[in-house]
């Protein structure tokens, strides 16, 4: 076993998601044979092997540091699921 | 001169004849000419673009209950575009070749009062308030947008059963899959419900539906089309590109769409190129290899005959074809399957019922963001999130996502090795044909399996192409053509030629097959 059940949990934690119990089987199950097969990678040898993050040879994009027209905050907030004030209104959190 | 016959055609049956028998029972119509054609028909002023697009409108009405393609439809808003295309063109304005076509697009491309949805319950009344540049460029090309497609959610998927609201069916045999995740991209043109469409791809997901519905489909170099305003999954992989019908209309969008763009820093520095230009009926010379990890076991010995078949037509117009190496294929699903995943599990971490998007209200606000993610995200979005944040997750980080980027490199070091001695390679798009409904669903390692052909390539960041050739019981075969960084013009070439010799690359859609699920 790669993963446990109790390690699942803990990873839906750190994803902000809310799993049954049937979704903690499932996953359980899926992940396991997915990691399995992960496996495979160790099989490389990348010990003097530099890593690959992005392909294209591009660093430090700058642009002039002056001001755009910004999105207009009525259009901003017009998906906001609640406002107030102009502003995106969230549960209490202190 | 073919173009002449099939509209005189046409005109003896009255241009509104949605389906016109001919060539055995196959269907033609207006909805099956190309941007090319119908571009020449709309500058002679034979047609207007409004004719044109509620045709297609038609086209729709009478097959998407059927092939289900389309997550929203904007009609209205088509014949307002068309309208003012054909306003432009009667005042005689310099139009682009792909003024007045209707086209749909991905619903991960953003339109600015259109909702766009990614095929997610958690963006399901998403109206974004700006355009993604593609769609901007197609504005400003004066295409005209007939709706959004539906697609494996969040581009998670090859099979187009993952999206949150229904699946897509393939117009060749509707009991088959039409690929994914860009599934309704590329079933709305096989289908003849929209001249051509764009499909975004991550590990193959323009590519492998391409192969499946029977209709030409280009992953560009990472970084030649801007992704601002596509909906990310995995920023490091992800290309938008074009589903069309031919080689030519491929080469006309590219050159629509393609081009620097200062919204996004991830894009190249580069002048457009005319793609038009690489439309050539010549590949005397050219070498062109064949990665011997393609074409072992699993391949279907039918798909393995129709690629022989593309072998020999190559090397009958003077290619050289020759057996390649690239050692490090097999490792390549693996470390996409890490990659990915992580940057998804960073990237849809905004989607937390905020700022836009699904709530679901709770007494504080860490629930509030668990209860929203875990009732708008599918089983698969949920089960790549975890694998991502599994693989970043401290004391995993350099066993799993450090090792798949160490891959990566070997894996691009394989493609960069043989280019110095080929122009291009020439694979499978996928070792079969479309596989049937519910077939994959249950099992994801499977289902991952659909990509490993398409993977390695983004990966590697280079350009790739699937051309339809040939069909196996009803289901086409896709040839897929892989080339060097920015080389574009040599798949095109390569593909252009492929189609000209040959009448296995226009497969016309059955749609029939079986019952609906």
């Amino acid at each position: 076993m790669k993963i446990s059940k109790q390690d699942v949990e803990h990873v839906a934690v750190l994803s902000r998601l809310e799993l049954s119990e049937n979704e903690k089987e499932n996953y359980t199950e899926t992940l396991n044979s997915i990691l399995e097969y992960m496996e495979l990678l160790n099989r490389v040898d990348t010990s003097d092997v530099e890593p690959t993050a992005h392909v294209l040879p591009l660093i430090n994009i700058f642009r002039e540091d002056k001001p755009h027209e910004p999105l207009d905050r009525k259009m901003a907030l017009a998906n906001a699921p609640d406002e107030e004030d102009g502003c995106f209104k969230v549960p209490r959190i202190v | 001169m073919l173009l002449m016959k099939k509209m005189a055609v046409l005109k003896s049956h009255g241009l509104f004849d949605i389906v016109l028998e001919m060539r055995g029972g196959a269907s033609l119509s207006l909805t099956s000419l190309t941007a090319h054609e119908l571009s020449e028909l709309l500058d002679k002023r034979e047609l207007s673009s409004k004719e044109l697009t509620v045709a297609h409108l038609e086209r729709i009405g009478s097959v998407d209950d059927k092939v289900k393609a389309f997550t929203t439809l904007t009609a209205e808003h088509a014949l307002l575009q068309a309208e003012e295309i054909d306003k432009k063109r009667v005042h005689g304005e310099k139009l682009s070749p792909l003024a007045g076509i209707p086209m749909a697009l991905k619903d991960n491309m953003c339109t600015r009062g259109i909702r766009t949805t990614c095929s997610s319950k958690i963006l399901e009344d998403f109206v974004p308030p700006y355009d993604a540049t593609v769609t901007e460029k197609l504005n400003s090309a004066g295409t005209v947008l007939l709706g959004k497609c539906n697609m494996d959610e969040f581009a998670m998927g090859s099979s187009t059963e993952n999206s949150g609201f229904f699946a897509t069916r393939n117009p060749h045999d509707l009991n088959a899959v039409p690929g994914g995740s860009s599934g309704g991209s590329a079933a709305a043109v096989a289908a003849q419900e929209a001249v051509f469409a764009l499909g975004s791809d991550t590990g193959g997901s323009i590519r492998l539906p391409a192969s499946f519905c029977g209709v030409v489909g280009l992953k560009p170099t990472y970084g030649c089309v801007s992704r601002y305003g596509l909906i990310a999954y995995a920023s490091s992989l992800d290309q938008i590109g074009p589903l069309t019908r031919d080689m030519t209309d491929c080469a006309l969008v590219m050159s629509a769409i393609a081009g620097h763009d200062p919204k996004d820093s991830t894009s190249a520095p580069m002048d457009i190129p005319d793609y038009s230009k690489y439309l050539v009926n010549n590949v005397k010379g050219m070498k062109i290899g064949l990665p011997k990890e393609y074409f072992g076991a699993g391949i279907d010995p039918q798909v393995l005959a129709y690629l022989q078949q593309a072998i020999g037509k190559l090397e009958e117009m003077g290619a050289i074809c020759e057996e390649v190496s690239l050692p490090h294929t097999m490792y390549a699903l693996p470390a996409y399957y890490i990659i990915a995943p992580a940057e998804a599990s960073s990237n849809l971490a905004r989607y937390d019922g905020v700022q836009y998007g699904l709530r679901v209200e709770a007494e504080d606000i860490v629930s509030m963001y668990c209860k929203t993610r875990s009732q708008g995200f599918g089983d698969e979005v949920k089960r790549r999130i975890m694998l991502g944040t599994y693989a970043l997750s401290s004391g995993y980080y350099d066993a799993y996502y450090m090792k798949a980027l160490k891959v990566r490199t070997l894996v691009k070091r394989d493609f960069d090795h043989v280019f110095e001695n080929y122009d291009c390679l020439l694979t499978p798009t996928s070792p079969t044909v479309a596989f049937n409904h519910g077939e994959k669903a249950d099992d994801p390692l499977t289902m991952y399996l659909s990509d490993i052909c398409t993977i390695p390539v983004n990966l590697a960041g280079i350009p790739s192409l699937s051309l339809p050739f040939g069909q196996v019981n009803g289901r086409p075969v896709g040839l897929q053509l892989i080339g060097k960084a920015f080389d574009e013009g040599t798949l095109l070439r390569v593909g252009y030629s492929l189609e000209q010799s040959t009448n296995l690359t226009k497969p016309l859609p059955a749609l029939k097959g079986g019952s609906r699920a």
